[in-house]
């Protein structure tokens, strides 16, 4: 009976999410068109297509790792970028810009989306280094808040010596979904399968964590070692999707929430549908921000953040947060 | 007979020459000696004694449009960002956007510090007693209202003259592109997010002044971030860039179809004239010709 039940929420989540992304090729800078012959096919196949998926496959990336860090930390208010990967990305791209004139090679090897990319896992690394370890969470929690505040201070001090990479570093740190090209969108979707490979293999260990850490040491499960790599999977997740897009604002801590009545607790489901829910979001919202003053763009952050916000206002209004997330 | 009257007219002329160069040296006399004057773009009426002879300028477009009065002595600190002419380069930096200098300005004892109309320390610097001048240049006709109010400050006259250069420099400009054929579209791209020059921003009016189509429409507003599919549809013929993206423009989806681009018709500023396209001083006539000769260049080189 539950397992019918989950397999029509996952379709009507699957509909949901293909008829956005058609939605996505019909939506442009010139309104609706949608001939798919003559000279308009580059605009719909290597712009509109490409853009519409990352989009998707970005905000997807970002709920599942919101959705693990939530439960993880058993704490709703954790998000993808707690652990220093957002200031740790934040950091790469400014200072990949910063040094840019030096043209030296390397650093056009690496490129802007690998310096957010290898910002964003040397966040995580120096938040686990800081803390001494991943045993325990509160300790990965502060050292996370820590890290993220020096390498904001870093990074502050580099738009203050080049003011003029400050639009640069502005349009990244509200996410930019305009630019996706299909390597991008080829990247994003390995690691989304990898990443929801092995979650869906290990997520009874968030079943077991949900009980509480001592209750689940109790129970058996090698606790420590599968924590590390759910932060693993936790960096990846949040690097793959801050390179390619940015620091969208806001998807991976709402996805969760929003997704959380129609899972009914059962953290494997759970994982699953904030996946579905934060692509949902992120590409409803890169359809607004590029058609609300076409051919003007808003930076999709900022309509994330509102979307987002206003739907977590009233689930909170409608329902009253008492019980455990 | 008609000697005559040719010398008399000549003499009348000569009579009304004298007179107007009375009356203009009587005029500055007057504005010498008496307390003078100027609204600036705050809608402050900043009254001088005298001309002012400790000048300080907190904007490179206002340092270059002070030099380019003639009044480049005047100046006794710049902010960080000033750098042109050559020989202000040795005058004590005062700061930047953020992080201006107050003491250091105090030290200094200027008589007017030139700034932007939204500048955070106008407040500041007037409660410490010391005269600020706000200026809001946003476009061309801004800039022309600029040079004649500091001409009025600083007691020059030379705003017409340097207005007149802009002017020619623009007409040269207009001259080397004109051989071309006409209807030439291009898009001038601020910074990669992107964010393009609007028809309403000043390189948009260089633009239209060089009869070049810009392909923002000017509704847009000055500098919109837009959609770059918009560019890939409008086709521009040649592609302006203040910031050195060449390679990552040729890796954008779906770019390659763009005339400019696979005619590798893109035109990459140095950053020296760079200082010259963005800031909307005396050097726009300049601008005008650094836009004009690269895309004569890239339009007659073959494809």
């Amino acid at each position: 009976m539950q397992k019918n039940y989950f397999l029509a929420k996952l379709s009507g989540l699957l509909i949901l999410s293909t008829i956005l992304v058609l939605l996505g090729t019909l939506l442009g800078s010139t309104g609706a068109n949608w001939n798919a012959l003559g000279p308009d096919q580059t605009i719909l196949f290597d712009i509109r297509l490409p853009r519409s998926l990352g989009a998707y496959l970005a905000g997807a990336l970002l709920g599942l790792a919101g959705g693990i860090a939530q439960s993880l930390f058993r704490n709703p208010l954790a998000d993808p970028y707690l652990l220093g990967s957002a200031s740790g990305a934040l950091l790469g791209v400014g200072s990949i810009l910063c040094f840019a004139y030096l043209g030296n090679s390397w650093l056009e090897i690496i490129g802007l989306n690998g310096g957010a990319f290898l910002g964003a896992l040397i966040g995580v690394l120096a938040s686990l280094l800081l803390a001494g370890g991943y045993r325990s969470s509160l300790r990965l929690l502060l050292s996370g808040v820590v890290i993220s505040v020096i390498l904001g201070a870093a990074n502050s001090l580099f738009t203050f010596i080049r003011p003029d990479l400050f639009q640069s570093i502005q349009s990244f740190m509200l996410g930019n979904t305009t630019l996706m090209n299909w390597s991008g969108v080829a990247i994003m979707a390995i690691a989304l399968f990898l990443c929801l490979a092995i979650t869906s293999i290990i997520s009874p260990v968030l079943d077991a964590l949900s009980l509480g850490e001592n209750t689940a040491r109790t129970l058996g499960l090698p606790l420590d070692q599968l924590r590390l790599v759910f932060i693993g999977i936790l960096a990846l997740a949040t690097g793959c999707a801050v390179a390619q897009t940015g620091l969208v604002a806001f998807v991976g801590l709402a996805a969760p929430h929003l997704v959380r009545k129609l899972s009914g607790g059962r953290q494997r489901v759970q994982l699953i549908f904030s996946c579905l829910g934060g692509g949902i979001l992120l590409l409803g919202s890169d359809l607004i921000a590029r058609t609300l003053f076409a051919p003007l763009e808003i930076p999709v952050g900022i309509v994330t953040a509102v979307l987002g916000g206003l739907y977590l206002l009233v689930l909170l209004k409608r329902t009253s947060f008492g019980g455990r997330s | 007979m008609k000697e005559f009257k040719d010398m008399h007219s000549s003499i009348r002329s000569r009579y009304l020459a004298i007179g107007v160069a009375l009356f203009f040296l009587g005029f500055s006399v007057a504005v010498f000696a008496a307390p003078f004057s100027v609204v600036d773009d705050q809608g402050v009426v900043v009254v001088f004694d005298k001309p002012p002879q400790r000048v300080v300028s907190l904007l490179p477009s206002l340092t270059e449009s002070v030099c380019a009065l003639g009044k480049c002595d005047a100046l006794v600190g710049i902010d960080r960002f000033s750098n042109w002419p050559k020989s202000i380069q040795n005058l004590p930096k005062l700061g930047g956007v953020g992080d201006v200098n107050i003491e250091r300005i105090v030290q200094l004892k200027p008589d007017v510090v030139l700034l932007e109309k939204a500048s955070p320390v106008i407040a500041r610097l007037n409660s410490l007693g010391i005269q600020t001048f706000a200026l809001d240049i946003k476009s061309m006709g801004d800039e022309d209202r600029a040079l004649q109010k500091l001409d009025l400050v600083l007691g020059t006259t030379e705003s017409a003259r340097v207005w007149n250069q802009i002017q020619k420099e623009i007409m040269r400009a207009n001259k080397q592109l004109s051989l071309q054929g006409k209807n030439i579209r291009v898009y001038f791209e601020i910074n990669p997010a992107p964010y393009a020059a609007g028809g309403s921003s000043f390189i948009g009016e260089i633009l239209s002044q060089l009869n070049l189509i810009n392909i923002i429409p000017k509704s847009l507003g000055p500098f919109p971030k837009i959609n770059p599919e918009f560019v890939v549809q409008a086709k521009p013929d040649v592609i302006l860039l203040t910031e050195s993206t060449t390679t990552d423009i040729q890796k954008r989806p779906g770019w390659n179809t763009i005339p400019a681009v696979s005619n590798n018709r893109i035109c990459v500023f140095t950053s020296e004239q760079n200082d010259v396209l963005v800031r909307p001083g005396p050097r726009m006539g300049e601008a005008a010709l650094i836009i004009s000769q690269c895309i004569q260049e890239k339009m007659s080189s073959p494809r």
